[in-house]
């Protein structure tokens, strides 16, 4: 489904990517794991197309289609979502508006036929019901005056809806309490099939108890340090990351600014 | 140039010499004289220019420079806007409580006054100047809060008005259903111009709300020249709202001046969408203790269309709250001012005063002029004014995107939002969905351009 190769990128001209390599395929699960700085949120921005990123080589493969050269909204239609580690605030456009259109672009997309407001309406009270969401958070405009743990549900609401084949959860478990944390992984878990895959980007290992990957791939200074199995995460929560940045910096790579 | 306006004033003065001989209220003496003095006075401040500080964004040489043609009443053709034509400035909550006016004259054909209650009087105004009930009490108010003295436009209007709308809330009377006065232009004849003129009487604890729309139904080029005067009495409320959609063609001149009697409340609301060039004076007297305004305000525009709003908001006496709230959206070249000022005179004691001018400029040509001012002689007062002109956010813009929302979808629907804010309070739900509908029409057109 996804396919890295050797992906660069930089921000206002500092390179922050040195080279990832990185193969997914559908069904599975990937959680991408370092400490701060290590380039992991910056990963999944750069294959959602965010603008202040320039990719500088490498190249990335959307089932066989050059997804480096495709914009934003239409890597969006084409089945990639990328949940934000701080979701933006839309005053004024109600949430149910904002997931409607969204859901119409990409049925258009797709040649289907659009559903009008009371069509959309059953379809977002049924999949409110996996993030345990209720119908008050659906006039309210998006994100606006939602707690940390509302908005990441939110995104996890707008990732049921819009139905992806590729999800990337940028540290959605941040700023979770326990009860949040459950919910958004019951989710993501519910919504995970044979047919889709998702990527966790987390610093902790904790989110992992509840959506259990297949890969561990851990970056420092801007490559994949390290991957292996969920014992892998487990490795990292006892020991830290500093074993893997320690032997990082020992293998003489350049620039890791990783403390 | 100069003699190009004086031709102009030449023109207004004998079209006002034809209507001063034609119309039977200037029977009414006073009301003759009223006219006569306010003609001297537009012929001695003639049309602003550049250079005098309250015009100083607003270039009015293209209304001097057209030759216009005072559309008059009495030779009105009759050929134009019928009912089903009309309905589309109609609003149907005011359906039974609309005075339709047509290029300036009331039209009684047109209007329906089924739906209002017995204790709101809603005549045309020149009639209830010529009528004894009403004569003394429209002589006492009228012109008296609209100064034509400080504004030529405002003394064009008083010299030439013709027609217009009284409106007179008796005590304690509520309207359940709003009062629609409803001015449309149909253009016959190029550059026609009209002078429609209100008069408002809210009396003690009466509550109404009154919509005042202004659009045209061809792109002709018009000229509307309007002015309207609000006098609240003790603890009357009103909320006023004003939709003006002119043609793109059209220039829209208009004055709005209300008085606020003690504990009175007044909500009002200006729409500016339409027109080449528009320009509102706002202004608002709390002379009386325990008054309370909201002076919000959106104007959307784009090309070249230039709209300017001046707003004066002005605490006389203690114990008065306002709130304003404008917000603009620029595209295109086109250009829009912001002038508030709040006074707070000396002994306003504990006003309390909020102002805020928010813009969007979605056009790197567009550009806005905004001067909020306050200005305070009072010490024991909470005020607070603040300006804004920004862009939309990359940051808002990608997150839309990643939503498979198209750019320039996600782009409008930021400007909805931003929009929101002032439309979203409006109580009348035709208004809000007319507005709404106003604004993602924009969103599909200009997806499809």
């Amino acid at each position: 489904m996804l396919e890295v190769r050797d992906l660069h990128a930089s921000i206002n001209g500092s390179p922050i990517l040195k080279g990832i390599d990185l193969t997914i395929k559908k069904g599975e699960i990937h959680a991408i794991m370092g400490p701060n700085g290590s380039g992991k949120s910056t990963l999944a921005k750069v294959l959602a197309g965010h603008p202040a990123y320039e990719v500088t080589k490498g190249q990335v493969l959307y089932e066989g289609k050059n997804l480096l050269e495709m914009a934003p909204d239409e890597r969006a239609r084409e089945g990639v979502f990328m949940a934000f580690q701080y979701p933006i605030e839309v005053p004024g456009v109600s949430n149910a508006q904002f997931l409607r259109l969204a859901y119409n672009e990409k049925r258009k997309h797709l040649g289907e036929e659009e559903l009008d407001p009371l069509e959309f309406k059953d379809l977002l009270k049924e999949r409110a019901k996996i993030v345990e969401m209720d119908a008050s958070f659906m006039t309210r405009s998006v994100n606006e005056g939602f707690s940390g743990g509302e908005k990441k549900r939110n995104e996890i609401l707008q990732m049921a809806v819009l139905e992806p084949k590729l999800a990337i959860l940028d540290e959605t478990d941040s700023g979770l309490d326990i009860d949040a944390l459950r919910i958004v992984a019951g989710g993501v878990n519910h919504l995970h099939n044979s047919e889709n895959a998702v990527v966790l980007v987390t610093h902790y290992q904790r989110l992992l108890n509840y959506i259990v990957p297949h890969y561990v791939h851990v970056l420092a200074g801007g490559r994949i340090a390290r991957e292996g199995g969920k014992e892998l995460a487990l490795e990292l929560e006892e020991k830290g990351y500093d074993w893997i940045t320690s032997s990082v910096t020992g293998s003489g790579s350049s620039a890791v600014s990783v403390i | 140039m100069v003699s190009q306006i004086v031709k102009e004033e030449n023109q207004y003065q004998a079209a006002f010499r034809q209507l001063q001989q034609r119309t039977t209220a200037s029977d009414v003496a006073w009301f003759g004289r009223l006219r006569e003095s306010a003609m001297d006075r537009f012929e001695q401040l003639g049309f602003p220019s550049v250079k005098e500080e309250e015009w100083k964004y607003t270039n009015v040489a293209p209304i001097t420079k057209l030759t216009f043609d005072p559309a008059l009443p009495a030779i009105d053709v009759d050929s134009l806007a019928t009912s089903t034509e009309l309905a589309r400035f109609g609003y149907p909550e005011a359906q039974t409580s609309q005075l339709v006016f047509v290029n300036g004259a009331l039209r009684s054909n047109l209007s329906s006054l089924a739906g209002v209650p017995a204790g709101v009087v809603a005549i045309d105004l020149v009639e209830a100047i010529a009528d004894a009930k009403y004569g003394e009490l429209i002589r006492e108010q009228l012109a008296r809060s609209a100064d034509y003295n400080a504004n030529a436009f405002t003394a064009l209007n008083t010299a030439c008005v013709s027609s217009g709308a009284f409106i007179l809330i008796r005590k304690g009377t509520e309207l359940e259903s709003p009062l629609h006065l409803n001015f449309v232009s149909d253009p016959s004849a190029p550059n026609s111009v009209s002078f429609p003129r209100v008069l408002i009487i809210s009396e003690e604890n009466s509550r109404a709300t009154v919509i005042e729309s202004y659009a045209g139904t061809n792109d002709a080029a018009y000229f509307t020249n309007a002015v309207v005067e609000i006098v609240l009495k003790d603890g009357a409320r009103l909320e006023h709202y004003k939709v003006q959609r002119e043609s793109v063609e059209a220039y829209h001149v208009a004055t709005t001046s209300a008085d606020l009697g003690p504990n009175s409340s007044y909500d009002s609301t200006t729409i500016n969408f339409g027109a080449r060039l528009s320009r509102h004076d706002i202004h608002v007297k709390m002379a009386h203790e325990g008054a309370e305004c909201w002076v919000d305000g959106l104007y959307v525009v784009s090309s070249d269309q230039h709209t300017d709003t001046h707003s004066v908001i002005d605490h006389q006496q203690p114990h008065c709250t306002s709130h304003q709230l404008y917000k603009g959206i620029l595209d295109g070249k086109s250009r829009a001012v912001f002038n508030g000022k709040i006074f707070v005179r000396h002994g306003a004691q504990k006003t309390d005063a909020m102002q805020t001018n928010k813009n969007l400029l979605l056009s790197d040509e567009a550009r806005v002029d905004t001067k909020p001012q306050l200005e305070i002689l009072a010490d024991d007062v909470k005020c607070a004014h603040g300006a804004a002109v920004g862009q939309l956010e990359e940051d808002e813009l990608f997150y839309l995107e990643t939503r498979g929302i198209h750019p320039e979808l996600a782009k409008n629907l930021l400007t909805y939002g931003f929009a929101e804010e002032v439309i979203g309070k409006i109580k009348v739900d035709s208004i809000r969905e007319q507005l709404d509908e106003a604004v993602l029409n924009r969103i599909n057109a200009r997806l499809e351009a």
